[in-house]
């Protein structure tokens, strides 16, 4: 293609005619940038601390409404640590890839925080969080089997996500963000009426979005589980006067489970060979779908589906020419470049279909197991993994002061 | 006395941290392919670091999107697929390239006879164009750009009748630089890329240096 040619020469001006200069605006200033990471930084220290120290609901409310405003918002949404998973994939997978620091601190920070004091950050720090949480009004028990069952869809959207990032084929996270558009008020119909039903349903099952859907949410919970801190329900010991029981709109509450040995040893053998057998097997055979789908899977990357189309052009048949053909052709680029690209697509799509696959039999195995056995414990605890910080069932317990401190202080 | 589940916890927070440290590590300071700095990556006593296009090692590197018209086949998607409304894409004109032609090939619908500023005769579908007369017989052209819709129509005659000074650009003053950019995402010829932040226009066939000047917003 040709570009810029001086077809004609610049006049030599008789007038005094002064040549005005182009104008060309500067991005955002990057110190804003650095700015955020400190706000965030500051925003989940503030956060951990109302949750873990003061232990008020109120806070956890402010908090959030501030992250809603300035996070939401004033930032527009954009970057966040939902979405940066895509960008450090990609820049795991592509070299070229250059990843700013604020990307990696937006996706690392909130992570190593969670690791110390739980899910502080979906508290009172994420934007998507905070706007569900103003609406569970009226939140509903979903019940154990559901909330198991729909809680595998975020570990689908996570694998799905990581392996569009590593191909190179979009960021789909991004892409069916709901919020993004309310932030900006400019969503497009499609995703707001998404937006719309999440909110609405989120009146009745409190948080969709981050219970069934986030993929970062996987990330924290796995890193909440060996939290060093953890919010808890009681100040002190546990009176079993279920209070609790009803209070945790997101189902994040263990009740009890007393007795220690419910099964003699024989079922219990049994079930863990039972087991050790279903977890290979469903990776296997989920690995094994993944791969006979990889075709499928690659069919949204722009440059194998450029590849198909200049093998079976469709022009030929009345319909006009696709963009992606016609800037194809201005380019010059030999179509054999364009297929041996697409076939090393192709390829990692192959790969990356094994992992996926693999990766969602593993977690549905895992889930199944998880069921079948059951832990004991003797309280009201927290679900460290599910449990979001949100600090409303702390003001259901009827303990309100650790005694055993009080004692210890007198003496 | 920690219990055994508390030190496989401790254990495991452990090797969780030591992971996260790792990647970030690895993140921050790898050296990637493309990015062969001649000097040693030291910019401050870099004779060259005023032109030199590579992201900066550890400056936070900040990346915007734009747009290579070089690329660019104005299909006319960035008019339409941007998150905002009008688009962030912009007709720029880069005067130095320009020839002040009467008849102006980003201007006048082709096959105009009255070389006028009539609203037939033009091809920018929202009158952002201004055309005013210099000395015979040049014309100069100038972007109205808040009437700017981004559609590339008066790019597309400028570069096939003219000198191609008419380019669109990313207009970084509007651009809210999504994660991902739905243009980018679109485009149909890959012109989108991302850009250092220190270096964000890509505009073609002239030395930006000598011509252009920065805005600080």
């Amino acid at each position: 293609m040709v570009f810029a040619v001086q077809r004609f020469p610049k006049p030599e001006f008789e007038t005094g005619y002064l040549q005005p200069g182009t104008l060309l605006p500067s991005p955002r200033a990057e110190i804003l940038a650095a700015m955020d990471v400190a706000i965030l930084v500051l925003a989940l220290s503030v956060i951990s601390w109302i949750v873990l120290k003061k232990r008020s609901r109120k806070g956890v409310f402010w908090m959030s409404l501030f992250s809603l405003i300035y996070f939401g918002f004033y930032r527009e949404g954009c970057v966040c640590s939902i979405g940066s998973i895509q960008n450090i994939t990609l820049a795991l997978f592509d070299h070229t890839f250059i990843l700013p620091l604020t990307v990696i601190a937006f996706f690392i920070i909130p992570l190593i925080f969670t690791l110390f004091f739980g899910r502080t950050f979906c508290a009172g720090v994420c934007p998507f969080g905070a706007l569900q949480d103003l609406v569970a009004f009226r939140p509903q028990k979903l019940g154990s089997r559901l909330n198991a069952v729909l809680g595998m869809v975020p570990y689908i959207y996570l694998g799905l996500a990581i392996l569009y990032a590593a191909t190179g084929t979009d960021f789909i996270i991004c892409r069916y963000d709901p919020f993004v558009g309310i932030f900006r008020f400019n969503a497009s119909f499609g995703m707001f009426v998404f937006a719309g039903i999440l909110l609405i349903s989120g009146i009745f099952i409190a948080r969709p979005y981050c219970r069934f859907l986030c993929p970062y949410g996987v990330l924290l919970n796995w890193v909440s589980r060996f939290s060093r801190r953890h919010i808890t329900i009681t100040p002190a010991e546990c009176i079993q006067c279920r209070l609790c029981e009803d209070s945790c709109p997101y189902d994040a509450i263990d009740i009890p489970v007393t007795t220690k040995d419910p099964e003699n040893r024989k079922i219990r053998v049994k079930k863990l060979i039972w087991i050790s057998l279903l977890i290979p097997f469903l990776t296997f055979a989920g690995g094994w779908t993944g791969s006979r789908l990889h075709i499928t899977l690659a069919g949204v990357n722009s440059k194998v589906r450029l590849a198909e189309e200049i093998l079976t052009p469709a022009a030929g048949q009345g319909q006009p020419e696709s963009l992606g053909l016609t800037a194809y052709k201005s380019s010059g680029k030999a179509a054999e470049e364009v297929y041996s690209e697409a076939s090393e697509i192709l390829d990692r799509f192959y790969n990356g279909g094994w992992i996926l696959g693999g990766f969602i039999g593993l977690v549905f195995g895992w889930v199944i197991a998880e069921r079948m056995l059951s832990k004991w414990h003797t309280d009201y605890i927290p679900n460290k993994g599910a449990c979001y910080s949100c600090a409303r069932c702390v003001d259901f317990c009827p303990v309100k002061t650790d005694l055993s401190e009080i004692k210890h202080e007198k003496t | 006395m920690p219990t055994r589940r508390e030190f496989l916890n401790t254990l495991v927070r452990g090797s969780i941290l030591a992971g996260l440290g790792l990647l970030s590590g690895a993140l921050i300071f790898r050296k990637g392919k493309e990015r062969e700095c001649g000097f040693d990556f030291n910019c401050k006593n870099c004779p060259r670091s005023n032109d030199c296009l590579l992201p900066r090692p550890l400056e936070s590197r900040q990346m915007v999107w734009q747009l290579d018209p070089s690329r660019c086949i104005q299909c006319g998607r960035c008019a339409t697929d941007c998150v905002l409304t009008p688009s962030a894409v912009k007709c720029v004109h880069v005067y130095a390239m320009c020839g002040y032609c009467d008849l102006c090939g980003g201007y006048f619908k082709p096959g105009t006879k009255v070389l006028d500023t009539a609203a037939e005769n033009q091809l920018c579908p929202t009158n952002a164009i201004k055309r005013k007369f210099v000395e015979d017989p040049f014309f100069e052209y100038t972007i109205d750009e808040p009437l700017c819709i981004g559609c590339g129509k008066c790019v597309k005659g400028c570069s096939a009748f003219g000198n191609g000074s008419l380019q669109l650009q990313v207009r970084h003053d509007r651009c809210v630089n999504c994660n991902q950019c739905s243009i980018a995402r679109n485009c149909p010829s890959g012109a989108f890329s991302r850009v250092p932040a220190s270096n964000p226009t890509l505009l073609r066939g002239f030395d930006q240096k000598q011509t252009t000047t920065n805005i600080k917003q």
